[in-house]
């Protein structure tokens, strides 16, 4: 695994680092509309943006323009990753670089608006990050850095997620303008032997979660026999913690759609579907926009670019099932029946929708296509790590000072990740605990494999899977015992029911680590876990089943104490099992002066005058009323 | 009560329209329950035997789907859909604490409606705005970096504005 762990210096060694200067990474700049005088805005409308607030600063930029008698055109843009600094704000002026700014509100847009329209400068205090676009004669600003010099950007490679937040997301013109359909415009003039054996050279794996080669998937298709195929993508994003695809789907909806074009075309299929989740709504409208404006352009539809190959894609829009991620449940719910698996073979390349062959990637793997068609399959090895080629986006979430959407070359490592671009632990004293990856179906890394670099394998021989890619830090204050339980109980839930052992023994499994949170775990508990653990794995039918342990078994295996103390001695670490907390006085920081007493409602707390208050544990019934009001912290 | 009367006095014309549309298509089932309940809010139970007969496919297929996923009601719900994220990031950051104190504000169980129709209380697994956690939705108004009270006081004042509203009539 040593060798694995170069990840974060391979952009510099890349073969063709040599072609672009300080890093290959395509960076994208919209140019400036010719003979347009008027200044740019571009606000973050992701729904994070909106979340944070976006629609009404909308509103008071246009309040504000008028008010000082001045025009602008205002773009929404997608989610440049960035969660912890929203709502996002970017400002140009013609002839100088795009400037963002950061954490926007009502209260500093003014400032911001008359400091860059009216005076010439550029609010040092919002901004962050100024875009300089090396084609434009663009004269910079002082003292704010290079956008791609910021920290929580320097160490990251964006491919997929090259355009999100900086291109509109209404505007195929900004697409094309950013090389959007190159790679389309260059698949047309290839054989599909030749458009496969590019994505073979790349080593893209499938980023849904289960990294099986891209190239050979395809393969598989196009060789199958039958009059109809089809080219799927799988954008039913349930993975809780996981929102790339979102960012994808909103930011860049062209880039997905172009790379299902491309590979329909070098599979031979005729019709495609997105399977979207409907949590999503923002994101289906945009899509179904692009479509449309994809159809106008002649790069979807009939006789696309004028060589009589004719492809056109269909949104379906999920109904709220996680299993759906699972491909055969896809296909279920795409033919409207209840999406539940299938025992394979058949696989889907073979007999998948309608019964025609099938083939269907993820939301991210179809981002990569374009890009790597327009480079070559070479450019995309030159990142990541030795089996794991290329880069991953994460939904880096959770005790971090700098939760976002980070993408990094595989073989980074948890650290770098973490400290370097998550800015470390939220709470500086509160140390890291465990890594969570690949959601309900993943497992916690603990602080040991701190300097593991990220890819399929490093993180399967954890224990852990690389899944969609959502990474939840957990800090000290988080229980493993009550993590684990979370997401079985979100499995429980999403079991579709129809092989036993995924269904009865997720349930079983959830039942013991509940009774273990509430204080009444028996030892033989966790050989019991084990067990079951051993036997859903091996015996579910399909996905969901075979990796729902895996938090269990992580939890197990690097937090055995915590869980043998929850049983044992009753207690737990992290204070977040009620059942367990048992709140003391401390001594040493009591004042005396009795502000708990008066709200405790058992009167399980004891205070005379002058007396270091003191907590009945029998009565209390641990309701934090005196954690609340003691101004001294001393209850704990 | 007043619920159950209106249920049935209910116009299902538009339904059993949609279901003629759908009538001969490929896999109809999903798209015409979502359709139904995107005209009605919720999808009326005694729709389901008409719809499979218009449709030509078996109740129990149309049952199988509707109870499968967790998109389709089958109840009248709120007028505002008050949805608590308690996906895994939400999930750390707290987000139990603000199912329960919404749970006591409104007085419903999750996935309940309050006697008065006006809020239905709806846990659900991320909404992929992660590094805002933990979130909360108010229909579609979206309420970032939450806490237990401060989603409380979001409920107070929507039933303060209900009740100057009703107060006007």
């Amino acid at each position: 695994m040593a060798e694995e762990k170069k990840g974060g210096t391979a952009v510099m060694d890349a073969p063709a680092a040599k072609s672009g200067g300080l890093s290959v990474m395509p960076k994208r700049y919209v140019p400036w509309p010719e003979g347009n005088e008027k200044p740019q805005i571009w606000i973050g409308m992701g729904t994070c943006g909106t979340a944070a607030g976006a629609s009404a600063l909308e509103e008071e930029i246009q309040a504000w323009l008028k008010e000082h008698g001045m025009e602008a055109d205002i773009h929404p843009v997608g989610c440049v990753g960035m969660c912890h600094n929203e709502p996002l704000v970017d400002v140009q002026v013609k002839g100088r670089p795009r400037v963002s700014y950061k954490k926007v509100s009502s209260k500093n847009l003014a400032q911001i608006l008359k400091e860059h329209l009216q005076d010439g400068s550029a609010s040092k205090r919002a901004a962050f990050g100024q875009l300089i676009n090396p084609d434009e004669k663009q004269e910079p600003y002082d003292g704010i850095p290079n956008f791609h010099e910021e920290p929580f950007f320097k160490n990251q490679v964006k491919i997929v997620m090259q355009r999100c937040g900086v291109i509109d997301y209404h505007s195929i013109d900004d697409y094309l303008a950013t090389g959007g359909y190159d790679g389309l415009k260059k698949a047309v003039t290839m054989s599909s032997d030749e458009i496969i054996e590019e994505i073979k050279k790349s080593g893209l794996r499938g980023r849904g979660g289960a990294g099986f080669p891209t190239w050979m998937k395809w393969k598989f298709a196009r060789d199958a026999e039958g009059d109809a195929k089809y080219m799927v993508c799988n954008a039913d994003e349930g993975d809780p913690g996981a929102f790339m695809d979102r960012a994808v789907l909103e930011g860049d909806p062209h880039s997905l759609l172009e790379g299902m074009i491309i590979g329909a075309f070098a599979v031979g299929a005729q019709y495609g579907y997105i399977y979207c989740r409907a949590e999503y709504p923002l994101a289906i409208r945009i899509l179904n926009q692009a479509l449309d404006q994809a159809r106008e352009k002649g790069f979807l539809g009939e006789n696309i670019l004028g060589t009589g190959f004719s492809y056109d894609i269909i949104i379906k829009e999920g109904a709220g099932a996680y299993v759906c991620g699972e491909e055969m449940a896809l296909l279920n719910s795409i033919m409207g029946e209840r999406g539940m698996p299938m025992i394979k073979p058949p696989f889907p390349a073979t007999r998948g929708v309608w019964g025609k062959p099938t083939n269907i990637n993820n939301v991210e793997t179809f981002a990569n296509i374009a890009e790597i068609v327009v480079n070559g399959g070479d450019w995309y090895a030159g990142w990541g790590s030795e089996t794991t080629k290329g880069t991953k986006t994460f939904a880096l979430t959770g005790k971090v000072k700098r939760p976002g959407l980070v993408e990094v070359p595989t073989g980074t490592t948890i650290r770098e990740l973490v400290e370097d671009i998550g800015g470390g632990m939220t709470l500086k004293k509160v140390g890291f605990k465990a890594a969570q990856f690949g959601g309900p179906s993943g497992g916690c890394l603990p602080g040991e494999f701190m300097e593991t670099g990220i890819d399929y394998e490093s993180l399967n021989s954890g224990g852990a899977i690389m899944g969609s890619g959502g990474v939840v830090v957990l800090d000290e204050y988080n229980c493993m015992v009550d993590t684990a339980r979370f997401f079985m109980e979100f499995t429980v839930d999403e079991s579709c029911g129809k092989c036993t052992p995924c269904r009865d023994g997720t349930a079983l499994m959830l039942q013991i680590l509940e009774r273990i949170t509430h204080g009444e775990g028996r030892l033989e508990d966790i050989e019991k876990l084990e067990q079951i653990s051993g036997f859903t794995k091996a015996n579910s039918l399909c996905g969901l089943g075979q990796v729902a342990p895996n938090p269990v078994l992580t939890t197990l295996r690097y937090f055995r104490d915590e869980v043998v103390e929850h049983i044992v001695d009753k207690k737990c670490r992290a204070h977040s099992c009620d059942e367990l907390i048992e709140y003391v006085v401390l001594e040493d920081k009591c004042t005396t002066c009795g502000l708990c007493k008066p709200p405790c409602p058992t009167d399980a707390l004891e205070w005379e005058k002058k007396q270091t208050a003191f907590i009945n544990h029998e009565t209390c019934i641990r309701c934090k009323a005196c954690v609340m009001a003691c101004p001294f912290m001393a209850i704990k | 009560m007043t619920a159950k009367t209106e249920e049935q006095e209910l116009d299902l014309t538009r339904a059993y329209e949609i279901a003629e549309e759908e009538y001969g298509k490929q896999g109809p089932i999903i798209r015409v329950l979502q359709k139904v309940q995107a005209e009605y809010g919720y999808i009326p139970p005694e729709y389901l035997p008409e719809m499979a007969e218009i449709l030509e496919v078996p109740l129990a297929k149309i049952f199988g789907a509707l109870t499968f996923y967790s998109q389709f009601y089958t109840s009248p719900r709120g007028k505002y859909i008050v949805k608590v994220c308690v996906g895994t990031a939400c999930h750390v950051q707290g987000a139990k604490d603000i199912l329960d104190r919404m749970k006591d504000e409104l007085k419903v169980g999750a996935g309940e409606t309050t006697e008065d129709m006006m809020f239905t209380l709806e846990p659900v697994a991320c909404i992929g705005s992660c590094g805002l956690a933990p979130l909360c939705l108010i229909n579609t108004e979206t309420a970032a970096n939450m806490t237990p009270a401060g989603m409380a006081g979001k409920i107070q004042a929507i039933v303060e504005k209900e009740s100057a509203g009703v107060a006007e009539e």
